[in-house]
């Protein structure tokens, strides 16, 4: 069971002087149950290779298989598919439209050609799972906060159980309270349900706290693919491509650079703290 | 897919044609086409083909780049020119089973379709050549007379230029609101009429959400920079004749009088 | 009196449900006062829905107080004659960049706002060139806005607002829907505005990093201002941030962490060098 991109390359604007290599060359493979973190700036590739995850984008040349079946074979069915690969898009909270909450989270399983019941028991469900509370249910998704609109759209792609859930910038445009109310609800259904997650965001800070492995996308090709700790070492390299390690990187390396003798490979504020305190009272 | 819809298709080049004020442009247009319909013998038509010829050779907008653009229209004049060949009574030419060609319907076929063409690739080296910025400003300043009728030519200006700025804004939007349903599992494509026109629901109500919001917030920008209608409003690039374009002004006025005397002696 | 002013200002909105029928009042703005001095960076803080841009709206006559009184040099926002004064002395910039740039090409869209004030053509073109240099974007005037990438969309909204001849900006979450390298390229270009021309700048945003320059910060919640100080002040007093749902920057936070822990270190460290310095002159004795 897992996502493999075998030598996927995207190129548009056809053959004119204006084509864009998009995505080059890209290798992967998505093992079940990972929480991955995608990074890259604006332009760096990161949207159009998720959306070749879920069969939106067909490749220009290399092959996608999802639990070993070239996605693009002939009697291939995309809409099981979809449904396997939920993707949620930035802002997503601009694709609803039904008058009230419970119905537009019914869309997804309702076109999987569910049975009503079926549909109703996977709405709820979902829409627990986002944390969304009883008495939002029945009113327009409109007269929502952002934060909830925003749970009410991740519900909707939820609904449909996927095994995979592609999550673009969700924190876009959030308060700092309501990003890390959507992180860490994530995070939960991360490790409730041991769906596999991929965050994609151009912010390290956010992405660090949480996830297990770390891709970097820079102009169309993978720059590094590892755990967080190794990823951030890099942090030069990473500032020369418009990204940046988290602040606490640089905190510990100046301090390093202090004659401090302290590990310079943290990633949370919580493992420098132990780090730092440990320093000081081993003198 | 939905973004290969090009409008107002500008052809960026440096030519005379282009450097143009659009008032002349626009007017030689409307000249041209009462032109069309003023000629009524070949050596007219000759004549409009003459003076097409040279505008697009001056233009430097290649000829197939502007031909590319009549693929659309084809369909229309080929309806044209059958309804025409078959449908116009008079003396029988050709008899093909049951439908007959006269003389007069060949002759009016052939005229509507070489009007109907020349009509098209007339009007469409206007817009090839002028951004449609500054085809709005000239028709705020051309319609400007029809004030004292108290037509709103400022508001219609400003909403045209306003609605070619968002066109492409909302066309990007509805691709990636399209997407976004279609990872919701929606299908766009299969079913019947009414089945497809059900599946719009959940891509339209969403963008028209949008588009309101923006216009909301449009409103509000354009009000905190004091935008307040057409009244006391200076241009940062006024519309004003130069040289050529009163020579402009002087060819088409020679051209329009020679398609009257062609009407009238020949 | 400063350039901006505000004497209890409240702003209440009713609430209406389907019908039409009253639901409730909701009081969004809440006995503020403000007073904003010529040339000063002040920077409002406050999570979604704490009244910040209702109360930024104010400064610009969009919206009018239903109880107080708001000032801009000097002139009432509810004197209808002085509206359009108000609104060239007090430029607003807003979060969408798309939704506030009106022309078709970068120098006209920036011509937009001298145009509607009246300024003769040869002027209307000098003030573009120089406001355009002033954001860094002149070398893109003849781009399509559509082209260009988020930071820069917002740097053309500046210069548009810029070419007005403002005594002050007020930018209201201008970098919420940017990437990092668009936030750092637009809170550059208000720096520096702020620097050499002198422009008072009254900057709503809920990034942290971003305010660390300003003279002054407010807080808002519910309506009011919760908090007021410098940078310093206000980031020395974490656990209320943290209430107010607003997060620090790491190495503030870190900081505060190791003080939790025991550590003696001082209130309210903004920069990596302030935390280095500070630890490694407790290192060294010790």
């Amino acid at each position: 069971m897992s996502l493999i991109l075998d030598h996927v390359n995207y190129i548009y604007g056809g053959d004119t002087a204006l084509a864009v290599h998009a995505l080059k060359d890209i290798n992967l493979v998505i093992p079940d149950g990972q929480f991955i973190g995608l990074i890259g700036h604006t332009g760096s590739g990161k949207s159009t290779l998720v959306q070749h995850l879920n069969g939106l984008i067909k490749p220009t040349s290399g092959s996608i298989y999802y639990n070993g079946e070239d996605i693009h074979a002939q009697d291939y069915d995309k809409k099981k598919l979809r449904s396997k690969v939920g993707l949620v898009f930035q802002y997503p909270e601009h694709q609803l439209f039904e008058i009230d909450v419970f119905k537009d989270v019914c869309f997804g399983p309702k076109n999987l050609g569910l049975s009503r019941q079926e549909t109703e028991l996977r709405a709820y469900a979902a829409l627990k799972q986002v944390g969304l509370e009883d008495e939002y249910f029945y009113q327009s998704p409109f007269d929502l906060s952002g934060g909830q609109k925003r749970r009410v759209a991740i519900a909707g792609v939820l609904a449909m159980k996927p095994e995979i859930l592609i999550l673009d910038e969700p924190t876009a445009g959030l308060d700092p309270k309501g990003r890390d109310e959507i992180l860490d609800q994530i995070a939960q259904l991360k490790e409730e349900t041991g769906i596999t997650v991929i965050l994609v965001s151009h912010s390290m800070e956010d992405v660090a706290k949480y996830v297990e492995r770390i891709i970097v996308m820079n102009q169309g090709s993978i720059l590094y693919d590892d755990v967080p700790r190794e990823v951030f070492k890099h942090y030069k390299e990473l500032e020369q491509v418009g990204l940046a390690a988290p602040q606490v990187t640089y905190i510990m390396q100046a301090l390093a650079g202090r004659g401090i003798p302290v590990r310079t490979d943290v990633t949370t504020i919580e493992e420098a703290r132990q780090e730092i305190c440990s320093k000081f009272l081993q003198k | 897919m939905i973004r290969d819809i090009t409008l107002g298709q500008y052809y960026q080049a440096d030519s005379v044609i282009h450097k143009l004020d659009p008032r002349v442009k626009l007017t030689a247009t409307l000249g041209f086409i009462i032109s069309l319909f003023v000629v009524q013998s070949w050596i007219g038509y000759v004549a409009a083909a003459v003076f097409l010829a040279v505008v697009i050779k001056l233009s430097k907008v290649p000829f197939g780049y502007m031909v590319k653009g009549m693929k659309a229209i084809v369909f229309i004049l080929m309806i044209t020119v059958v309804f025409n060949l078959f449908l116009t009574p008079g003396e029988p030419l050709v008899t093909l089973w049951k439908l007959t060609i006269t003389k007069e319907g060949a002759r009016t076929a052939a005229m509507m379709a070489v009007r109907l063409s020349f009509l098209i690739v007339g009007s469409s080296v206007m817009t090839l050549t002028t951004t449609p910025n500054s085809l709005t400003d000239g028709l705020e300043k051309l319609m400007r007379p029809l004030k004292i009728f108290k037509v709103p030519v400022h508001e219609v200006a400003m909403m045209m230029s306003i609605a070619l700025r968002f066109i492409p804004i909302l066309l990007e939007e509805t691709d990636k609101i399209m997407k976004a349903q279609i990872a919701r599992g929606a299908d766009f494509e299969s079913g019947n009429l009414i089945k497809k026109a059900r599946a719009m629901v959940p891509l339209l109500v969403p963008l028209f959400i949008s588009a309101f919001r923006r216009a909301n917030d449009l409103a509000m920008a354009m009000e905190a920079r004091c935008y307040r209608g057409g009244e006391n409003r200076t241009k940062m690039k006024p519309l004003q004749y130069k040289g050529r374009d009163r020579i402009a002004y002087g060819v088409l006025f020679a051209y329009f009088a020679g398609c009257v005397l062609i009407r009238v002696y020949l | 009196m400063g350039i901006i002013k505000t004497d209890k200002l409240v702003f209440e909105y009713i609430r209406r449900d389907e019908e039409g029928n009253v639901e409730g009042i909701t009081r969004a703005v809440d006995e503020v006062d403000l007073d904003v001095k010529q040339g000063d960076f002040i920077a409002i803080l406050g999570h979604n829905g704490s009244g910040k841009s209702t109360l930024a709206k104010h400064i610009n006559a969009i919206l009018y107080p239903t109880e107080g009184t708001v000032w801009v040099d000097g002139m009432d926002t509810q004197d209808e004659s002085r509206l359009w004064d108000i609104r060239q002395e007090a430029g607003m910039v807003f979060q969408n960049p798309d939704n506030q740039i009106i022309g078709q090409v970068v120098e006209e869209d920036v011509g937009f706002g001298p145009e509607n004030m009246g300024v003769p053509t040869k002027e209307i073109w000098e003030r573009v060139e120089e406001s355009l240099k002033a954001v860094g974007m002149y070398e893109y005037r003849k781009h399509s806005p559509n082209k260009l990438s988020g930071g820069q969309k917002q740097r053309v909204s500046i210069a548009g607002v810029i070419a007005m001849h403002p005594k002050c900006i007020i930018l209201d979450e201008p970098t919420a829907m940017l990437d990092p390298n668009g936030r750092k390229e637009v809170v550059r270009a208000v720096r520096a505005l702020n620097d050499v021309e002198g422009i008072t700048i009254v900057l709503i945003t809920h990034y942290m990093e971003e305010i660390i320059h300003a003279d002054m910060v407010f807080v808002m919640d519910k309506g009011h201002i919760a908090m007021e100080g410098t940078p310093r002040e206000i980031f020395s007093r974490v656990e209320e941030l943290k209430e107010l749902r607003l997060d620090v920057p790491q190495v503030t936070l870190l900081a505060y962490e190791l003080k939790q822990s025991g550590m003696d270190l001082p209130d309210g460290i903004l920069t990596i060098e302030e935390l280095t310095e500070a630890l490694a002159a407790k290192y060294e004795v010790m």
